[in-house]
């Protein structure tokens, strides 16, 4: 730790076959992080097709809508987002510690196990296996095995941190690191459960504490997993790309510790005017207020680094993503601490509002970041100095914008309707409209979010293929490469 | 103990919340407002725009100082917060000064609501349920009463549905006349039909056949015949003699080709052994205890309403 760094920035250590750091279990997880976003965002249309048209149910228990939301919950949150988050994370901690992984048969086990983990949600959530708890769907031995693969994901990126050959922890690593940490916390305690067969077990919880451990869970998942571990990706990709200093060290620890440690209160917003007592209903609440300070010392720290390097917003599109990514995380931490002021839960709570809270967060904030990062990381962990195409990275941008702004406002529109139609009453004190009055006027939102979404996922199938060609051209380049050297070797033979 | 205190936790973690709340407030208070300041290095020593030498992978890091704004809104939550956790319940036992709660705000919102809303149902509730029946500004209101607390079982149209009775046709469990539907509304109704397995599949064909030739459909005749004779010994209790039913038991007519249970796409035979087999358990709650006297009354005439609304559609 105490020695000089050595200067780790010569093309030949970031080529393919780089010996330095392991970038193959980046690669792995960068990849897959691509696949799985397909197929989540796909399940997500169906779903949104079938709100629409409900015989795209088709009749069978394992298509229908209540079988296929978890999983495309599922899918994203943790496939896709979690992908992403593995792949920055040990792409990050190698560079910004000089240092390899600590282990790469350890990391190699993380990467395969986490996909054994998705495989079985693909599995078996449609064929009805859940604990009923949202987030946390996966039965008893998929659980184990899920904890199993994080504890792994923790001794790796500690020990890499504590191997680091830097005097200190960069910023985005305390991130990646109370993400992790935090989550292995989260989910053990929450899936904590009886067994009772292979595939059912009951809760240890019972009641309103039961729910109550679920919403601090739930929430965290947002805290830690959705945002933290994003939070650390923006840290590192948002100066490198702009190729501008962090703007304020200071402001990055306080809100640092003041976000993790508000966090953990927020859960109780969840459950406002149920069985939960009044004492936690209003901590959730106030929490979740100052909560939005924090948060957006994030925001600031992120978008004032790009101050002196605005200009370059108009040529570099991966920038953009960025951008917009941290404006979208913003407009989410807002709203979320309004949503969770009780008298506006009382109108927002189980109308379409909250699902357009989420996918602003969702598609705007941690999908959009995780773009911005894959685009900046898939060429360097190929040896590459770009992309394959930047007008296929701008198409991308502007139809995950438009998608992310129909879905949205779809949603916001819906929610606002929702809410007032089911609280309306006429002169008799009896309610105005039936519920499926509202689902009714809710048709022309449900289109326009399809439309969102179709846009989200078209822009995530170029991303796709950019990918692929970045790739092949790198493997065909490292082919000529080794090509020319086994020429080389022939001629010093010959002579 | 104070008025502004309860004891819904045990002593020991009212204090544990207490404590917590507070301490965690402090220690963020404390986090934000020791880095606030331009301390006197920044301002003197360094220029403007320095970093802090910190240089990992090509990243470097400026020591600006945290956005006043950022501060002060950081203050405002904090104060917000502390007003809130005196006024509610927040910390532990303690109620807030406001002796605010969820029950009793949802208690004085239904009080306000009944006085406002009360008076208008009151106006009908002398009036007999047939003269209600025919009053139209009464039955829009009752329609409405019908559709928020009824249809999501019987229907938008009352017409029921697999285990729902229809309330439009002239077939009635417990009986369609006024007394009967009061007290139907008002204390519910429990039917039960007893699973009848144990007799055994031969058993349960022979029944099967025989209530179908009850109700005039195609039926095996000499399975009917053998059928009738068990009739008599299990299902005459109920049904009677005739298969007539029996309002006052709330067992449905076997003869008018009316089937309560049959589920979509069922043939009449299969919903038969069904129940015969498995049984069958309908429930009514009891609507008093939820919508009130007034309501139920209204409800009442609506249901009895319908039989006209047939009549006159004809």
């Amino acid at each position: 730790m105490q020695k000089a760094p050595p200067r780790i920035a010569s093309p030949a250590y970031s080529g393919v076959y780089s010996d330095v750091y392991n970038y193959k279990v980046v690669r792995q997880f960068a990849i897959m992080a691509v696949l799985w976003a397909i197929v989540g965002m796909s399940v997500g249309l169906l779903l949104a097709a079938q709100l629409i048209w409900p015989e795209l149910n088709m009749g069978l228990a394992w298509t229908s809508f209540g079988r296929l939301r978890p999983l495309h919950t599922n899918l994203v949150i943790f496939a896709f987002g979690g992908s992403a988050l593995f792949a920055t994370s040990y792409y990050i901690v190698q560079r910004t510690c000089q240092t390899r992984l600590f282990s790469d048969r350890l990391a190699a086990f993380t990467f395969w196990g986490w996909q054994a983990v998705i495989v079985s949600a693909l599995i078996s959530l449609p064929m009805g296996y859940t604990t009923t708890k949202e987030y946390a769907e996966l039965e008893w031995p998929i659980n184990l095995l899920l904890a199993a693969v994080w504890i792994c994901y923790a001794i790796v990126f500690l020990m890499t941190l504590k191997r680091r050959r830097t005097s200190h922890i960069y910023v985005a690593n305390w991130f990646y690191a109370a993400f992790i940490l935090t989550i292995a916390v989260l989910h053990i305690v929450n899936n904590a459960a009886l067994p009772v067969t292979p595939m059912y077990s009951t809760s240890l919880y019972a009641g309103a504490v039961d729910a109550m451990v679920q919403w601090w869970y739930g929430h965290n998942a947002v805290g830690f997993f959705l945002t933290a571990g994003f939070l650390g990706m923006m840290y590192y990709f948002v100066p490198k790309q702009a190729e501008r200093p962090i703007y304020s060290y200071r402001l990055s620890i306080v809100h640092f510790w003041a976000l993790i440690m508000i966090y953990m209160w927020a859960g109780p917003h969840h459950l406002h005017y149920t069985a939960l007592p009044s004492w936690a209903q209003s901590l959730g609440m106030v929490m979740s207020i100052i909560l939005l300070v924090p948060s957006w010392g994030g925001m600031i720290n992120g978008i004032m680094t790009l101050s002196g390097a605005w200009h370059k917003l108009r040529t570099d599109p991966i920038l953009r993503f960025l951008v917009v990514a941290l404006t979208f995380y913003g407009m989410a931490t807002f709203e979320g601490p309004m949503l969770a002021i009780k008298t506006v839960n009382a109108f927002s709570h189980y109308t379409d509002w909250n699902i357009g809270h989420v996918h602003s967060g969702a598609l705007g904030w941690v999908a959009m970041i995780t773009f911005g990062s894959l685009y900046h990381m898939i060429p360097r962990l190929y040896g590459r100095t770009c992309m394959y195409s930047t007008p296929l990275i701008t198409l991308h941008f502007w139809l995950a914008l438009c998608g992310t702004l129909l879905y949205v406002i779809a949603m916001w529109a819906n929610g606002v309707i929702q809410g007032l139609m089911w609280r309306a009453v006429n002169a008799d004190g009896t309610l105005m409209y039936r519920f499926v009055d509202a689902v009714e006027a809710s048709h022309s939102g449900y289109l326009v979010r399809l439309l969102g979404g179709l846009l989200f996922l078209a822009g995530t199938l170029v991303m796709a293929f950019n990918v692929y060609m970045t790739i092949r051209a790198a493997y065909n380049e490292s082919s000529r490469a080794e090509l020319e050297e086994a020429r080389h070797q022939e001629a010093r033979h010959e002579a | 103990m104070s008025d502004l205190w309860d004891n819904a936790l045990p002593g020991f973690w009212s204090i544990w919340v207490i404590a917590l709340t507070l301490i965690t407030l402090v220690l963020v208070v404390w986090v934000v407002a020791a880095n606030a300041g331009r301390d006197a290095k920044s301002d003197d020593e360094a220029p403007a725009g320095s970093t802090t030498g910190h240089e990992v992978d090509g990243i470097e890091e400026f020591d600006n100082p945290m956005p006043r704004w950022w501060f002060y809104l950081f203050v405002a939550t904090v104060v917000f917060t502390l007003g809130y956790l005196a006024l509610y319940p927040g910390l532990g036992n303690f109620k807030g000064l406001l002796g605010w709660s969820q029950q009793a705000q949802w208690e004085e919102e239904m009080a306000a609501a009944e006085a406002r809303f009360g008076p208008v149902l009151d106006r009908y509730n002398d009036v007999p349920i047939p003269e209600l029946a025919r009053d139209d500004q009464a039955m829009q209101i009752a329609g409405r009463l019908f559709a928020n607390n009824c249809a999501v079982c019987h229907g938008v149209g009352a017409q029921g549905g697999d285990g729902f009775p229809n309330l439009t046709d002239d077939d009635w469990l417990y009986g369609g006349e006024p007394e009967a539907l009061l007290t139907t509304l008002t204390q519910g109704r429990r039917g039960v039909m007893p699973a009848w397995a144990h007799l055994g599949e031969e058993a349960i064909e022979e029944l099967t056949q025989h209530v179908l030739a009850l109700s005039n459909r195609e039926h095996d005749a000499a399975r009917a015949q053998s059928g009738a004779q068990r009739y008599a010994s299990f299902c005459v209790a109920c049904h009677g003699a005739d298969g007539t039913g029996n309002l006052a038991l709330g067992a449905p007519n076997l003869t008018n080709d009316i089937w309560l249970y049959r589920a979509p796409n069922q043939s009449v035979a299969d919903a038969i052994r069904q129940s015969l087999t498995e049984g069958r358990s309908g429930v009514m709650p009891a609507q008093a205890p939820f919508i009130g006297e007034a309501r139920v009354h209204l409800v009442a005439a609506y249901v009895y309403s319908l039989r006209f609304k047939n009549a006159d559609g004809d």
